[in-house]
């Protein structure tokens, strides 16, 4: 981390892939994999953030959340899944638990907007950046392309600001 | 989706999530970090990781809807995740990039990364469902507002 800070304006890494390119390959496959396992047996594309409504509905009658009752049991399944399958890496390949340095602070305020706008914007990483345009979908192309080059943008100006970590 | 479900239909699910889950940890995008890495150009993983996996839930896309009417375990179409284009694309992708870039986190990495025992990340958790919630609350009241006779339009 410090290599980079003393060369910002550097834009391209001296080695694109630091930590190896076949964990982005199979990883990948498997993310696809498991929305594919889910689509095939049910028609169900499938996205992650929808949960934070959905599990919002058990304790609150808000009308907005309401909408999504019919899906809220499968989706905390789903999820409950999400977090097997990585604790299941965690034990056979990791090798015991990891933590993340990165500032509580950062998390907290960081999850709210992400809270806020992937329910405002229809989707998240998965919802519009695996099943969206897997589909094709102009929306979500153009969903993806907006969160990405702002996160591009914020994350420079944080490191920028000397952030860290 | 009322109606009477398939047995399978949870376990499906289950093991959908389960490779879904394996793959965002084994992909290390469980890892902010890593995250945060390629947002500062510092690993191209990341849309390695998306794309592949969007490249490959794409051809199940395209494929299924030809060779079969509907799902066994639901009975509904298969069709792809299309949805109608508006202002609040741009504004939700906006506010999540901003989150996303300070944070590293999006949701489902997020809830892989619980599952690899980083238990700091329920600080984003948290954070998630209150911003879910704001919005949720928000929302509620403009579109009661909206409903209402003599709207501010």
């Amino acid at each position: 981390m410090l290599a980079e800070l003393a060369a910002p304006g550097q834009v391209v890494p001296a080695e694109p892939f630091p930590n190896g390119i076949s964990r982005y390959a199979i990883g990948g496959l498997l993310v696809g994999l498991g929305a594919v396992v889910i689509y095939l047996g049910t028609g169900i594309a499938a996205g992650a953030s929808t949960f934070l409504e959905s599990t919002l509905s058990y304790v609150s009658d808000q009308s907005r959340f309401k909408q999504y009752r019919a899906s809220r049991d499968w989706r905390i399944v789903f999820t409950l899944g999400i977090v097997l399958g990585a604790a299941v890496y965690a034990v056979f390949w990791q090798g015991g638990t990891w933590t993340t340095d990165v500032q509580p602070w950062r998390l907290l305020v960081g999850g709210v907007l992400v809270g806020i706008g992937t329910r405002i914007g229809k989707g998240c990483t998965s919802g519009h950046g695996v099943c969206g345009v897997g589909s094709a979908s102009r929306t979500s192309i153009v969903g993806v392309i907006t969160f990405l080059t702002v996160a591009i943008v914020t994350a420079q100006i944080v490191a920028a600001l000397g952030v860290s970590p | 989706m009322s109606r009477n479900r398939h047995p399978l239909f949870m376990p499906l699910i289950l093991v959908g999530g389960l490779i879904f889950g394996f793959g965002l940890a084994y992909s290390h995008m469980a890892r902010p970090e890593i995250v945060l890495d390629f947002l500062q150009f510092d690993d191209f993983g990341l849309p390695f990781v998306m794309f592949g996996a969007a490249i490959v839930s794409g051809i199940a896309f395209a494929v299924m809807p030809r060779i079969r009417d509907s799902a066994p375990l639901t009975g509904d179409k298969y069709g792809r995740r299309l949805k109608p284009f508006d202002r609040n694309v741009l504004i939700g992708g906006g506010i999540f990039g901003v989150g996303w870039g300070l944070s590293g986190i999006c949701p489902g990495a997020a809830y892989a990364s619980l599952g690899i025992g980083n238990v700091t990340i329920l600080w984003a958790v948290v954070g998630m469902f209150a911003g879910a919630y704001l919005q949720g609350v928000w929302r509620s009241k403009r579109a009661a507002a909206d409903m209402a006779p003599a709207g501010a339009d």
